[in-house]
């Protein structure tokens, strides 16, 4: 078992790279708010994603539990981006 | 032919036990109802909110997200290890994994040295409760995490788990990722959400 090769490895690399692009790309002033915070949220939900894939072994769980967890992202993205505009507008 | 493809299908299973996985589910209900009721807040003060915000260091927050991530994966592969009786290699990696948990309530409770240097408590204002609150509950999951993780740890060195033998071990992961996954969400809701 090399630990190069493992999934989870490669998985791990690419979570730390998406909170640099987030924490220290998209935060900045680059962006518009609206371009900054949605990036922000769909990359937290996609790295959710990942770690309940991958890490927590949904991937192979059954198919029920594995709509339910993977639901969990999605319904809590949508929630704060929908309060997000909700303040602005 | 049909039967030695069915022969090299997994079974779809979760790690550890069924009641761990409802504990889990139930805890991510709670999170994201105080996720909801955090942005009704926000609502109701978004240039209060802005404002606070800003005295948070996000650099902080960050490296706290890669300590947990890497905390996660040190744990994710103490499992790996397991499944493949790589026994010898597990101590080592749940090891990696309580470590790092004990690094984020370090860098945590520098955070909130910090704060309450500068007079920043929960009672400042609704951003800070909210502050205090989220990252509260979520270090009291951290502490109870490395609790566990350590137990497991010590547990490991005596050759307590095998692949066959791994349900306590796969358990305490689970939870340990729910952690992790929770300061995904917490992270950019306190530290990085700007104002429209």
């Amino acid at each position: 078992m090399s630990v190069l090769r493992e999934r989870v490895t490669l998985v791990w690399l690419g979570l730390v790279v998406l909170t640099c692009v987030t924490t220290w790309g998209l935060s900045k002033d680059l962006f518009s708010p609206a371009v900054a915070v949605v990036g922000i949220f769909l990359i937290a939900a996609l790295k959710v994603r990942f770690v309940m894939l991958d890490f927590m072994e949904l991937r192979n769980a059954p198919i029920p539990v594995r709509v339910a967890f993977e639901a969990w992202p999605i319904l809590v993205a949508a929630m704060i981006l929908g309060f997000w505009f909700a303040t602005g507008a | 032919m049909p039967v030695a493809t069915a022969d090299r299908v997994k079974p779809r299973r979760l790690p550890g036990v069924d009641g761990v996985w409802v504990a889990i589910g139930a805890d991510s209900v709670i999170f994201a109802i105080l996720f909801m009721t955090f942005m009704q807040d926000r609502l109701k003060d978004p240039a209060l909110f802005e404002a606070s915000r800003h005295s948070l260091n996000m650099n902080f927050g960050g490296l706290d997200t890669l300590i947990l991530l890497t905390s996660s994966w040190s744990v994710a592969l103490a499992i790996q290890a397991l499944k493949r009786d790589l026994v010898e290699r597990v101590p080592r990696y749940l090891l990696g994994g309580a470590l790092t948990g004990l690094l984020f309530m370090m860098s945590k409770s520098i955070e909130y040295f910090q704060k309450f240097a500068e007079g920043l408590t929960p009672a400042t204002n609704p951003f800070y409760m909210w502050y205090f609150t989220l990252t509260g509950i979520h270090l009291l999951h951290v502490v109870f995490g490395t609790s566990l993780l350590t137990y497991v740890w010590v547990k490991s060195r005596r050759g307590a788990y095998s692949s066959l033998s791994r349900v306590v071990p796969e358990c305490v992961a689970s939870y340990w990722h729910l952690v992790d996954l929770l300061w995904i969400v917490i992270f950019p809701l306190l530290y990085l959400m700007k104002a429209a």
